[in-house]
């Protein structure tokens, strides 16, 4: 136990209550009280389940309780591709949840279609219904999705709706000065590596029918 | 491996059969569309040659050839050990008037195989007991895997959101943006007042 350096009076509270607004404290408390429908696809639902195991526990966030039918849940995890046949189905699960209701884009096929770029694939879920928080990533890492739940958090606290993009931690892009570009050199590589001249004059003498 | 199995046919159907040849051990036979069920049928009931297991079936688009699909059967016989693909060409240019006979009576097991290179390719199997679509929805129009179905048409059974309803472009993000598409960042919550 360390020593207590400062100390902090709240007045309201030796009163037995504290003041805030009604909707921000119904987000704090949503916030943390998040249950999920997990509607997995594909194999982006294996990061899906390395999330909600131990390693990664989701349930520090508050967001472990699955709910399994929509009408219970607020949370829709849209987690891997979306068929166009199986468009219909997505929206009508949108739809029998209550309000408020968040919906995560779990990975690149849920985002924007990802490479499927062609005639199966709905290109982005946010074509048939509105999405909160993109996770990009093929799969994403839980540590990005964990990322996009907190922003989720975030938006939900302080009741924003407009969707969110987990970012990159780090971004290629903006470090190009720090790649190292590999040329072939113009020196002779007999030069540096003088074995090689030997080994040349031997199988030259080699072929030459071994004499001299 | 299995030439001894391309000789009988050409023995017993002679001229229908088209083109034999074989590489790395696995043996065609092309074969005339419209001796397709009989050699299907040979093939499977001769003592000598038994192929009990349909392995696949599909259809390859060839646009510059006349018939332009071909129906590719492969078929393997469990107690013999031994397999086979089989070929037929059909449809015209336009791959219109791509019919074959069906072989679900002789393996059942060919039912959505005969299905899915319907669906997918657009050959018509004469006979088959409930020839629909397999993968894609009864509302889709064509047939993917012709060369001639344009690559970036797609038919959404749901009616996609506009713009205006949703209030933000749809379009795919820029990747790497300065901001990827978020308007706000997680430093910008506001601080409680007790500071």
């Amino acid at each position: 136990m360390g020593d207590v350096t400062h100390s902090m009076t709240l007045d309201a509270s030796e009163q037995g209550f504290a003041t805030t607004r009604v909707d921000a404290l119904l987000g704090w408390a949503r916030k943390y009280s998040l249950f999920s429908y997990p509607f997995v696809t594909a194999c982006c639902g294996m990061e899906f389940m390395a999330l909600t195991s131990p390693r990664f526990d989701v349930a520090r966030f508050g967001a472990e309780a699955p709910r399994f039918s929509p009408r219970q849940a607020d949370l829709l995890w849209v987690v891997g591709t979306i068929s166009q046949r199986q468009g219909p189905v997505l929206k009508r699960i949108y739809e029998q949840m209550m309000e408020p209701k968040w919906v995560f884009a779990f990975g690149t096929c849920a985002s924007s279609g990802g490479f499927y770029d062609n005639y199966t694939t709905v290109p982005g879920i946010d074509k048939i219904i509105p999405v909160d928080v993109y996770i990009p990533g093929c799969p994403p890492r839980p540590e990005g999705v964990l990322d996009g739940l907190m922003l989720l958090q975030d938006k939900i606290a302080r009741n924003e709706r407009r969707p969110g993009v987990v970012k990159p931690r780090f971004d290629p892009a903006h470090s190009a000065d720090n790649l190292v570009h590999l040329r072939r050199s113009a020196r002779d590589p007999r030069d540096l590596v003088p074995e090689l001249k030997k080994e040349e004059a031997e199988a030259e003498r080699i072929a030459n029918g071994g004499t001299s | 491996m299995s030439q001894a199995v391309l000789d009988k046919l050409k023995e017993r159907f002679g001229t229908a059969i088209l083109e034999t040849s074989s590489s790395f051990g696995d043996e065609t036979a092309v074969v005339e569309p419209s001796q397709w069920k009989s050699v299907c049928t040979f093939l499977r009931e001769d003592p000598a040659l038994d192929f009990d297991m349909p392995v696949d079936l599909c259809a390859v688009d060839y646009p510059n050839r006349a018939p332009r699909l071909e129906v590719v059967m492969h078929l393997y016989s469990v107690p013999l050990r031994h397999r086979i693909r089989l070929k037929a060409r059909v449809g015209d240019e336009d791959a219109n008037g791509a019919e074959l006979d069906s072989v679900t009576a002789i393996w059942p097991g060919m039912n959505w195989l005969e299905r899915e290179t319907w669906d997918m390719s657009g050959v018509r199997f004469r006979g088959h007991p409930d020839l629909r679509r397999i993968l894609m929805y009864p509302e889709f129009e064509g047939h993917p895997l012709q060369r001639t179905y344009p690559a970036d048409r797609t038919q959404p059974l749901v009616a996609y959101r506009t713009e205006g309803e949703a209030g933000m472009p749809l379009g795919k993000l820029e990747p790497f943006g300065p901001d990827e598409g978020m308007p706000f960042g997680r430093d910008a919550l506001p601080r409680s007042e007790e500071s």
